[in-house]
């Protein structure tokens, strides 16, 4: 344990010692500032418009109308930005070959890899965390029902974890950062869109591919739906990864 | 105390080491020796517990490398080749961080690190960043690490590399001062390196093991005639030298290399097993040559391991 807190320590560390962890946050929330204040605007327009129409503003409320819109768009934006923080995980030390050194301390390949899994987490979730001034905003001036919104997150948390957990998978294959921040970054992409192709396939295969699909799982989340099958989903894709990762530090053992 | 059993790495079906058999007792300094590819790095990354080898095994201190793993790798320090650290850290922050990992009790943490950077010098830059140091002070940092928590085998892969000669000196007689309480296993291809520093040596080529000894045994068991130079002064009688000595019993061939500016050099190749030195020196006087100098010629590390490495090939 006091091994992985090392660990945990030297990379959050590093993230926020170098520019890394300022310019993802930052630019992050940037991002999803401005999504919040076009999506909000585009509200207020609408209501001003049922204000005049009364029929219009039969299905108008902040989760449909600002939350879910919200939480799609910053689902998008951390499938670009959580590669940029995984990428180095591993495959800068063996780059550098400090990972053979790493490895013959007495340290578990699964502390090495949970203390950077750890690290990389703590930065999204202050990511994460940032983005909460939107809804907190809401909060003040409406009164939004703070069930979904929690649910919401929770949702975008647990795809944080999974692409987080398949950055590390990918940072552990090569020693190249771009290779593994491009590979993650389609990967992750993938997953998130391949419920797209369940409209046009046979009705076996589409319920397959909606049961892959990332996105899928996340609508019911960002409905205020907390689903035993969701999140076993993305708990069982995150292990996955990271029993990958650790299979990938023992081939690096017998085969280097 | 390490103990080589059979030792043997394939690399798909490159040889990396095969058959290795040697120990290592407690105190000893022992040098790994060879050209590059020869095997050095590979069997010391299997000792560490880096590479799993293809076939046999080794215990380091009682401790088998395959099934005890955690156990040998709290034993050993090591430093590897291209000596890897993590540039963007400062030394004092790296090694406790590394003390961490190594399990050093958090009490003694900071006392720890504070030994080991008194011990590699390191006082004056413990505060600055890796990345900005000079190659030495990065050595120094890097055995530093591996000294760190006091373990009782050292395995250090071409420690002086790259250095400039001052540095080496110094690195050398940190390694020197080292030897006594620990074990130590160092390799390099800088010879007289080996011969300074370590009490034993093992010859590797091509992933075998051709000799281990101490470098003065190898010296001797490697003589196969010994060779006595000798230094004339140029006079009539010297003239007569050539002749003289090979009339002296026991010699094998008389050969006059030089003579130049009133100096005469001569070889004189004799049996390994008998010193001919006083037999020379006392035929020469009684025969008024003047004999200005008379020494035997010792085989450097370098002839004996081209010796070997040649040997093996043919």
């Amino acid at each position: 344990m006091r091994r992985l807190a090392a660990i945990y320590r030297k990379e959050l560390q590093y993230y926020f010692q170098s520019a890394t962890a300022y310019v993802v946050i930052g630019l992050f929330t940037l991002l999803s500032g401005y999504f919040f204040y076009s999506i909000f605007r585009y509200y207020n327009y609408l209501s001003y418009q049922a204000s005049r129409e009364p029929y219009l503003g039969a299905g108008l409320n902040l989760i449909d109308g600002v939350m879910r819109p919200l939480l799609g768009n910053v689902g998008i934006v951390l499938l670009f930005t959580l590669p940029l923080i995984t990428m180095r995980l591993l495959a800068e030390e063996r780059k550098q070959g400090t990972f053979e050194l790493l490895l013959t301390y007495p340290v578990s390949d699964l502390e090495a890899i949970m203390g950077k899994y750890l690290a990389a987490l703590t930065v999204f979730g202050v990511m994460l965390g940032a983005t909460l001034v939107g809804p907190g905003l809401l909060a003040v001036y409406a009164k939004p029902e703070p069930g979904p919104i929690l649910a919401g997150y929770l949702g975008l948390f647990l795809i944080g974890c999974t692409f987080i957990a398949l950055g590390v998978f990918f940072s552990s294959l090569t020693s190249s950062q771009v290779v593994a921040g491009v590979a993650t970054f389609g990967v992750a992409l993938l997953m998130f869109v391949i419920g797209w192709a369940s409209a046009f396939v046979g009705p076996t295969l589409a319920k397959v591919l909606a049961q892959f699909s990332l996105l899928d799982h996340f609508d019911s989340f960002s409905k205020g739906l907390i689903n035993s099958q969701d999140i076993t989903y993305y708990v069982f894709l995150t292990v996955f990864f990271l029993f990958l990762t650790l299979r990938s530090l023992e081939s690096t053992h017998w085969r280097s | 105390m390490i103990q080589v059993e059979n030792l043997t790495k394939y690399y798909g079906l490159t040889v990396g080491a095969r058959n290795l058999n040697f120990t290592v007792d407690n105190g000893e300094v022992l040098g790994f020796l060879g050209p590059n590819g020869a095997g050095k790095t590979t069997t010391m990354k299997m000792l560490t517990c880096y590479l799993p080898p293809t076939s046999g095994t080794a215990k380091v201190n009682g401790f088998d490398i395959i099934e005890r793993p955690m156990e040998v790798r709290k034993r050993i320090g090591y430093l590897p080749e291209k000596n890897p650290l993590y540039q963007e850290m400062a030394v004092d922050g790296y090694l406790e961080f590394v003390g961490e990992l190594k399990g050093v009790p958090r009490g003694s943490l900071r006392s720890e690190v504070d030994r080991v950077v008194e011990r590699c010098g390191l006082g004056t830059v413990s505060r600055r960043t890796i990345g900005k140091l000079s190659k030495g002070f990065q050595q120094r940092v890097g055995i530093a690490q591996a000294i760190l928590n006091d373990p009782e085998i050292l395995i250090l892969d071409e420690p002086t590399l790259g250095l400039d000669p001052k540095q080496i000196i110094d690195i050398r007689q940190l390694i020197k001062n080292l030897g006594g309480d620990k074990t130590v296993i160092l390799s390099s291809h800088i010879l007289p390196e080996v011969s300074q520093v370590c009490n034993r040596v093992i010859i590797i080529n091509h992933g075998e093991l051709v000799a281990v000894d101490t470098p003065g045994n190898l010296r001797s068991r490697l003589k196969k005639s010994a060779v006595i130079r000798l230094k004339l002064r140029d006079s009539e009688e010297s003239n007569r030298a050539a002749e003289t000595l090979g009339a002296v019993e026991g010699v094998v061939m008389v050969r006059v290399d030089s003579s130049a500016g009133g100096v005469m050099n001569l070889t004189v190749e004799c049996p390994p097993e008998r010193d001919l030195r006083e037999e020379i020196a006392r035929t020469l006087v009684e025969r008024r040559i003047p004999l200005l100098e008379i020494y035997t010629e010792e085989l450097s590390l370098e002839d004996i391991f081209l010796q070997l490495v040649t040997e093996e090939v043919s």
